[in-house]
């Protein structure tokens, strides 16, 4: 199967400074994709590469096998940023019929459905609407573009609690029945956990974590024991460790264990937030990509890519 | 038809929370033979679920006989279900029965709440891993 997206040895640089490097991995389509980093790890950058928004300096990135250096790129996905830019003087049913002008593949039959859900009037200005009923709009024309990608930034950030369920909701039920792939970036983690099956994790401009929710997390542990010395103790150290800490003389620590772990230690699952802070707080750990999302290296055919390990095979 | 109700904090894995609750509504006769299960979508629309996790819980209820997918059209309760969910109602169980002395003798014994919790907790993990 083809894969939404590829990326290969991606970069992009402004002036020295590199906002996006070395990134090569993949999303198989049909996921939901949380994409998970903080504040100017480089994921704005990403979806701005995605969508043609941005050059990117280094590597390549396909969509669907597509180059985005391809202008026809841009007929596979829609792009929602953040602040929902949409024409504030325009009535609902103007904003769908310039959807309609503008993409060739447009379905106004879904898009109407997505408004009228809402109890919006098609006569209603965009500039009157609450901030619920203008992201609805916008997923709106996002939907009806019938996009097989869906690239969102940030989709909930802004919206009261209500709205944002409802449109979490909207999101998955359209994703669901379209069959689209979807990315949305999200600093939600709690909410990322039932929403996406999938994550890319990026810090300093670099890919951390990718591949299936159902590999990732159990390829982690949490390990509870008591301290015995300074720093990591030498039976957890075989094992690669994410980040540890102290409390008192308790000795915490978010492991991927290669191999069995001592019986001293107690070992709990964590949730994905609970992973994903672990990274996130440590930049420079190990990345880890589980097999569909590795990119096979130049000349390396599929079946010699390394497997994931302890913890592979759990994506279902 | 049912609601399904996902707990973000339980600990539980999303999906098997689905499975335990269409098993728990199969038992109290909430679900009866040849009802509709909510599809995929429905449920996503309703608890923003991811919807390929309630796909693989009526995966695993199919495995375990109790639905039964219609191609084109979803997932209903299979007779089989049914029966068997006639066949074993909980609540005249002797376990239940059992359970109720046990909780008895922990009251009489001065257990609180958060004791009798932590030993079934305990237990539970210990006889289902």
């Amino acid at each position: 199967m083809t894969d939404a997206i590829e990326a290969r040895g991606l970069g992009k640089r402004y002036g020295r400074k590199w906002a996006v490097r070395d990134c090569s991995f993949r999303l198989p389509a049909g996921r939901i994709c949380g994409l998970v980093g903080p504040n100017g790890a480089g994921k704005s950058t990403l979806l701005g590469m995605a969508t043609r928004l941005v050059q990117p300096t280094a590597g390549t990135l396909r969509l669907f096998g597509t180059p985005v250096s391809e202008p026809a790129v841009l007929a596979k996905s829609s792009f929602l940023a953040q602040d929902k830019p949409l024409f504030t003087r325009f009535t609902v049913a103007e904003t769908l019929r310039m959807g309609q002008e503008l993409n060739p593949g447009w379905d106004q039959a879904l898009a109407e459905r997505i408004v009228r859900a809402g109890n919006l009037s098609l006569d209603a200005r965009i500039g009157t609407l609450s901030g619920g009923q203008r992201t609805r709009v916008a997923f709106a024309l996002a939907f009806g573009k019938r996009p097989e990608l869906l690239l969102l930034d940030e989709p909930m950030a802004d919206l009261d609690p209500l709205a944002r369920h409802e449109m979490a909701g909207l999101l998955m039920a359209e994703a669901a029945e379209q069959g689209t792939t979807v990315v949305m970036s999200s600093h939600m983690l709690n909410e990322l956990e039932t929403m996406c099956d999938y994550l890319v994790v990026v810090a300093g401009g670099r890919v951390r974590l990718a591949g299936e929710v159902d590999a990732l997390l159990p390829a982690h542990s949490l390990v509870t024991g008591a301290r015995s010395a300074e720093g990591v103790p030498p039976e957890l150290a075989r094992h690669t460790v994410i980040e540890s800490h102290t409390t008192g003389r308790q000795f915490t620590a978010l492991i991927r264990p290669e191999g069995r772990v001592g019986e001293d230690w107690r070992l709990s699952t964590p949730t994905m937030e609970e992973v994903l802070l672990g990274y996130l707080r440590t930049p420079d750990a190990p990345p880890l990509l589980t097999p569909s999302a590795r990119v096979a290296e130049e000349g390396q055919s599929e079946g010699q890519r390394e497997g994931l390990g302890r913890g592979e095979g759990a994506a279902a | 038809m049912v609601e399904f109700r996902i707990d973000r904090h339980s600990g539980m894995a999303a999906y098997l929370q689905i499975v335990q609750q269409v098993q728990e509504a199969l038992r109290l006769g909430i679900l009866m033979e040849g009802d509709q299960l909510p599809t995929a979508a429905r449920v996503a629309r309703d608890t923003k679920l991811n919807p390929n996790t309630t796909l693989k819980a009526y995966r695993e209820l199919e495995h375990q006989g109790l639905v039964e997918p219609r191609p084109g059209v979803g997932t209903f309760v299979s007779r089989a279900a049914a029966e068997q969910a006639k066949a074993r109602p909980l609540a005249d169980s002797p376990l239940r029965g059992e359970l109720d002395d046990w909780m008895r003798r922990a009251r009489v014994a001065g257990l609180e709440w958060g004791d009798v919790s932590a030993l079934i907790t305990a237990a539970r993990a210990e006889h289902y891993p």
